[in-house]
């Protein structure tokens, strides 16, 4: 009963959803009050059927109804609590549902905050929602039904992947959700805005909380997916240039250009159409990345090409929505006027080629991913027995994204630091030299010392110390004044609006994550098959192989290598890497062995096991720590940001010490 | 039961309607909402107070503040101007539109959902979560072997140190043709209970069937282990004898089946694979075992009944006089039947059921068989 009454919200969800995407948009069309009245109720009834089907589903999971196909294919009774909750967006109905609920979260968010919105902008923003759900639902309800049922049904489930059986995967989904989706939000915003023909500063007050949100989950989301490659799929490895992995980087970098776009249009009333076209990539990237996940190209086109009806489907969504959108916004562009002049060095102007730079390396990611699947899909049609497959990997991107990158980081204190409209780049230059040559002497400090060592790490290192000091820099300047004590220059720092240290939070975490890459090229790698009782070194540290020993869990086998980490004839404590088998699965799993020395990690994985012998791969990653530290930190920066409550103005930039300001 | 899903169903798209309707049907909704050019004019007048603040506490200088204010203020001006433009351009409420959008939600939303959900969903069948099917099967007559299955394998999951059931669930697995599973289950119970001819064979037998019928180095050890504990093993001897013929040893395959089929009753499935292995490898048939069973088999028809009787009733004997032997029964039981006298078979049922009557397995055997056979045992 409670699994059809699911089915039915879902159905009324959708009935709901095209009633949102209908009434509102006619009664702003109309300026009939009444009408636009109706966007936010139906937004949360919307909010509450979706959430209703969601809740019933996972009843069915916690429950272990396997009279659900869904709960039979991705389910098994002996699953842990947790991972039975988390079963039901680790496939694919259930993330479809998770991402419907998600975009409807955020209609009812922004329908809750909505009160002091202009009326038109709110209904039309509603209305764009309400009709990518309504898409996004009908997906559902025709192509991924997670309601589809069974008779007779089984009495035990096919169990989850072991891969997804997981902490960090349990996490990664929903967080990584909520930074797609959130977008939609910001997608919707413009194209509100396109449809009323009305944007302005105002708009941008208003969608920047919700860019920003969607940022900060994107961030955690993205580090969360990395860390668990890296300490799950056993190559040691945090980032492969994957296509599925870049699917969810390239929004961020469209989102967190968007973000810098959004405050110059806020404060200046400029960049107006380039925020617009940002705001409409941002989602439509989410929307792609959606695509190449969802509907199987990425394995190969043709395992697409067999089952297409997922696939076609998410295709015509990607055609009308982004095609829509960016056909509107060609028709409204012309008529945006720009609003405040700005000097080319100015934090406009800092801001402006932080964009082009983001832009950029999206468009580079973009070509990265899409290529190997365009050309094989060409040759595929032009030759079918021959299509033509190529595969496009780091020396790619790191070819192309890392020069990017460069420039843009070395820009970053200097377009913090910068003035509004025209900006003094020799002042900027004197106060940040400060940070610049820690970051210089660093740099060349740990060349010396690591003579014949990787070049490029050194030089990494110097910049994240740059980048961390630029900010502290950007700080202490608005909180200095000449002869001010210590005390209230603190004071000062403490009053300074949470906006302003949520950008410097940002930027410094920026830096901490380029610190933890650079470091990477120091790391140790080893790859050796010992026999219980042998040792090998890796870096500082020597690894023993103990014994390798069976064990049993709740509901899988696992061979377990037991390794002793010990540095200079001190242990420093056990490993115990291991290949794992899930009841009623044939494939083994490998789980990684970390061990977390400082901000280092010493990590293990096990390759074949002998019957008296491991193979093993030892790497000793030093600060690898910090990449994903550096990605908590810059999202802690979005989210004090996102604390600052106070109506942002296009006030200049504050007051230097050299000008006398009024007593407090 | 049923009718409650339409009650709640019916609920659900009341609350959808009445959603809709709530506000189409507030009179002059607008009166209460601020306009969307007072939005305005407030969001740049607090930019306006805000410059003033910060100016008065020295984070902006003086002559930036005036920029700011300038621009603050220009576009302040600018929102109550398109305010006068706007405020009588629209058409404001009408309740033309009003009524129409209220008949799309009051028909549309159920004419759209109710067809739909129709053609999707199954409101007939009741959720089933695992506990309560669990709860219900606890009524012994409705176990099925499925079932029993997922018990055992819940249970050993907790227990993973329970030899015996792994033991007694392997042969499940192996009928099911699950066979990873069965050779898993055998090589727990070898772990936990000991190495026994009859586990060894059972998990080699096991390992070669998941491996597509090759027998494997891991299968030939546990065959030979089996060997070595009692060199009688048939299934293992079997499989020897099919190691070597897969290795190409024809010689050694055709000596190691015959020798084999001399053991084997004549008529029995042993001796037909056997034969059927020696026919693929050029070789003629086996003689079979001398047994009582090979003898019977080599009389004419008439005779062969009344021999087969003869035993049946030595059986059936044996059995008023110790009634113990759940084998016994079983073979009587199923003897009366291959005979077709389901009469005898029925009675040797509810004799076998009164013997037993202590004996709570071996009744539910012979129950079990009773319904296999279609004999009606309760």
């Amino acid at each position: 009963m409670i699994v059809e009454a699911g089915h039915y919200a879902l159905v009324l969800a959708f009935a709901l959803s095209l009633v949102l995407a209908v009434v509102p948009m006619w009664g702003a069309a109309a300026r009939d009050p009444a009408l636009m009245a109706v966007a936010r109720p139906a937004a949360f009834a919307m909010l509450v059927m979706v959430a209703l089907s969601y809740g019933a589903l996972t009843w069915a999971y916690v429950g272990s109804d396997f009279s659900v196909m869904n709960v039979v294919q991705n389910s098994h009774s002996m699953k842990p609590l947790a991972y039975k909750i988390s079963g039901v967006w680790a496939n694919h109905e259930g993330s479809m549902l998770l991402w419907v609920l998600i975009l409807a979260l955020f209609a009812g968010l922004v329908a809750a905050r909505g009160g002091r919105m202009p009326a038109r902008l709110l209904s039309n923003v509603l209305a764009v929602q309400g009709a990518v759900a309504a898409a996004f639902l009908l997906f559902i309800l025709t192509t991924s039904n997670p309601f589809a049922r069974v008779a007779p049904a089984p009495f035990e489930g096919d169990g989850l992947n072991p891969i997804l059986q997981d902490p960090g995967l349990a996490i990664h989904p929903p967080l990584l959700y909520l930074g797609y989706v959130g977008f939609s939000i910001a997608f919707s915003f413009a194209v509100g805005a396109l449809i009323e023909g009305r944007i302005d500063a105002v708009w941008a007050r208003f969608v920047r909380p919700w860019t920003l949100t969607a940022w900060c989950f994107l961030t955690l989301g993205i580090a969360m997916g990395s860390y668990w490659a890296y300490y799950e799929l056993g190559w040691g490895g945090w980032w492969f240039w994957d296509p599925v992995e870049n699917a969810s980087l390239m929004p961020w970098l469209a989102g967190t250009a968007l973000l810098h776009s959004t405050v110059v249009m806020e404060k200046r009333d400029a960049l107006k159409v380039w925020t617009m076209l940002l705001s409409i990539l941002a989602f439509s990237l989410s929307l792609i990345g959606t695509f190449l996940v969802r509907s199987g190209v990425l394995t190969s086109v043709h395992s697409f090409a067999s089952d297409p009806a997922r696939g076609v489907f998410i295709l015509a969504i990607l055609v009308v929505f982004i095609g829509g959108a960016l056909t509107l916004f060609a028709w409204r562009a012309p008529v945006l006027r720009q609003g405040g002049v700005f000097a080319p060095v100015s934090r406009e102007g800092a801001l402006v080629l932080n964009n082009l730079l983001l832009a950029t390396a999206c468009a580079t990611v973009f070509v990265g991913t899409l290529y190997p699947l365009a050309l094989e899909a060409v040759t595929g049609w032009w030759s079918p027995d021959n299509p033509s497959k190529i595969s496009v990997g780091a020396p790619f991107f790191n070819a192309t994204f890392l020069p990017l990158a460069f420039p843009l980081m070395l820009a970053i204190p200097f377009g913090q630091s910068l003035a509004w409209k025209r900006g003094d780049l020799l002042g900027v230059a004197q106060r940040l030299a400060f940070a610049i040559a820690v970051g210089v002497v660093v740099a060349i400090v740990i060349l010396a010392l690591t003579v014949g060592g990787p070049v490029l790490a050194p030089v990494g290192v110097g910049l994240g110390v740059y980048l961390i000091l630029g900010s502290a820099t950007e700080i202490a300047t608005r909180a200095w004044r000449r002869g001010a004590g210590l005390g209230v220059m603190l004071r000062r720092a403490a009053g300074l609006p949470r906006s302003a240290w949520g950008t410097a939070l940002s930027h410094a975490g920026v830096g901490v994550t380029v610190i933890g890459i650079a470091a990477t090229a120091w790391g140790v790698e080893s790859i050796v098959t010992l026999q219980p009782g042998q040792s090998t070194r890796l870096g500082d540290y020597t690894v023993t192989l103990e014994a390798v020993t069976p064990r049993n869990g709740p509901d899988y086998r696992e061979t377990v290598a037991r390794l002793r980490v010990t540095r200079d004839g001190q242990s420093l404590g056990v490993l115990e890497p291991g290949k794992r088998v899930m009841v009623g699965r044939s494939m083994p799993t490998s789980e990684a062995g970390l061990m977390t020395l400082g901000l280092g990690q010493v990590y293990a994985s096990v390759g074949e096991i002998e019957p008296n012998a491991a193979g093993l791969r030892l790497y000793w990653k030093p600060m690898v720590l910090l990449i994903w530290l550096g990605a908590v930190v810059m999202a802690l920066g979005g989210g004090l940001s996102l604390l600052d409550r106070r109506a942002r103005i296009g006030a200049p930039a504050p007051a230097r010490a050299a000008v006398p300001a009024p007593a407090e | 039961m049923a009718m409650f899903v339409w009650i709640v169903l019916a609920l659900l798209t009341g609350a959808a309607v009445f959603a809709v309707l709530l506000p189409l049907s507030r009179q002059a909704p607008a009166a209460s909402a601020p306009g969307e050019t007072a939005t305005d004019a407030a969001f740049y007048r607090t930019q306006l107070a805000e410059i003033e603040r910060d100016a008065e506490r020295g984070l902006i200088d003086p002559a930036d503040a005036e920029t700011a204010r300038v621009e603050a203020a220009r576009r302040l001006l600018g929102a109550a101007r398109r305010d006068k433009a706007t405020e009588h351009a629209g058409g404001g409420a009408s309740l033309r539109r009003r009524r129409v959008a209220a008949l799309l939600a009051l028909v549309g939303i159920p004419l759209l959902s109710l067809p739909l959900y129709l053609r999707l969903g199954q409101p007939d069948m009741p959720s089933m979560p695992l506990s309560a099917r669990v709860d219900r099967a606890r009524d012994p007559g409705q176990i099925d072997l499925q079932e029993a299955m997922a018990r055992i394998e819940a249970h050993l999951a907790q227990k993973p140190d329970d030899g015996q059931g792994h033991e007694v669930i392997a042969p499940v697995y192996m009928n099911a043709g699950r066979y990873d599973d069965a050779a898993r289950a055998w090589s727990n119970a070898i772990r936990i209970l000991g190495e026994t001819p009859r586990r060894l064979e059972n998990y080699g037998e096991a390992l070669v069937a998941s491996n597509n019928g090759i027998v494997s180095a891991d299968a030939r050890q546990a065959f030979d282990s089996a060997l070595k504990i009692d060199p009688a093993t048939v299934k293992a001897r079997f499989y020897r004898a099919l190691a070597s013929e897969q290795e190409g040893d024809a010689q050694a395959a055709i000596a190691a089946y015959r020798a084999l089929a001399s053991q084997a009753p004549a008529g029995s499935a042993l001796a037909a694979t056997l034969n059927a292995r020696l026919a693929s490898l050029g070789a003629p048939p086996a003689d079979t075992a001398d047994s009582p069973a090979g003898a019977i088999a080599a009389m004419p028809e008439g005779e062969r009944m009344a021999a087969i009787r003869g035993m049946v009733e030595n059986l059936s004997a044996r059995l008023a006089q110790d009634g113990s032997d759940v084998e016994g029964w079983i073979r009587l039981v199923r003897s009366y039947a291959v005979l077709g006298e389901p009469d005898k078979a029925r009675d040797a049922l509810a004799r076998g059921r009164a013997a037993l009557s202590g004996d709570e397995a071996g009744r539910g055997r012979l129950d079990s068989l009773g319904r296999e056979l279609n004999i009606g045992g309760s």
